[in-house]
């Protein structure tokens, strides 16, 4: 099964990319662990799309969230064995996967948010690829089943 | 190449899909704070509006998470500043996280923060 999703990358679109991902994943019997896991995925990447990804830079190039939208897609590819989701965005070229992953040893005291969503990305999957490529962020999300 | 799904997903049956119901019970200085359904990017803020009008003079804290089907980063940002509060103030406990929850607290590093019971 392939089916693509596609809407501005604004956060009022939440509900309906995570109603078009989890009505796909219960047509494939995904269990209830993994379909959790897979939404996560999905919330966090869209969300980090909606802030960042089409938002004005600051003088240090670095996006202001919430200034600015645009489109973004997401593909769902569901074969025997695995689910791969790919999100495609025109924004601020940006790789997640350089961000350094948040201490999750510290005290509630000296804990920061920032970060940790693209990390429970990361935990929840079993492989994130980013690419960009045509003036495209595309970032890869592979989950075996 | 992929068929374009234009069905429409907001449609209203599955509003209350994506819902968080929050039911909370005081007394004197303790406080129980029931969670259904979804803290997400969506309701997380319902849940600190409401933490932030009953959490004054509160020594005892419980957020009961039995119903709780799913939370994300914005979920775990709103329990963390409750702990921090109540760091302060008293007590908070995390009762019965389903399965699926208590492994994001898990990985996450948050089973070592909360007390979770």
């Amino acid at each position: 099964m392939k089916k693509t999703f596609e809407c501005e990358a604004k956060l009022e679109n939440l509900e309906k990319i995570m109603g078009f991902v989890e009505s796909n994943l219960e047509a494939i019997n995904c269990n209830m662990a993994c379909s959790m896991q897979i939404s996560l995925a999905v919330e966090e990447v869209f969300v980090n799309i909606a802030h960042y990804a089409y938002g004005k830079l600051d003088e240090d190039g670095v996006p202001i969230p919430d200034t600015g939208s645009g489109p973004m897609s997401l593909g769902l590819e569901a074969e025997e064995g695995s689910v791969t989701l790919t999100f495609t965005d025109e924004g601020t070229p940006y790789n997640p996967l350089e961000r350094e992953d948040p201490d999750i040893t510290l005290s509630a005291e000296e804990r920061q948010i920032g970060g940790l969503g693209i990390f429970m990305v990361k935990k929840s999957m079993d492989n994130v690829i980013y690419e960009y490529k045509n003036g495209k962020n595309v970032l890869t999300l592979i989950k075996q089943v | 190449m992929f068929d374009l799904d234009l069905r429409d997903y907001s449609k209203e049956n599955e509003e209350e899909y994506f819902m968080l119901s929050i039911k909370d019970e005081k007394n004197g200085g303790d406080l129980i704070i029931e969670l259904e359904g979804r803290l997400d990017t969506t309701t997380a803020n319902q849940l600190e509006e409401r933490v932030n009008a009953v959490i004054d003079g509160v020594t005892n804290l419980t957020f009961n998470l039995k119903n709780l089907e799913y939370i994300s980063s914005a979920g775990l940002r709103v329990l963390l500043s409750a702990q921090k509060i109540m760091n302060k103030q008293g007590e908070m406990v995390v009762s019965h996280p389903t399965e699926e929850v208590q492994e994001i607290f898990e990985v996450t590093g948050f089973s070592d923060i909360f007390t979770i019971q």
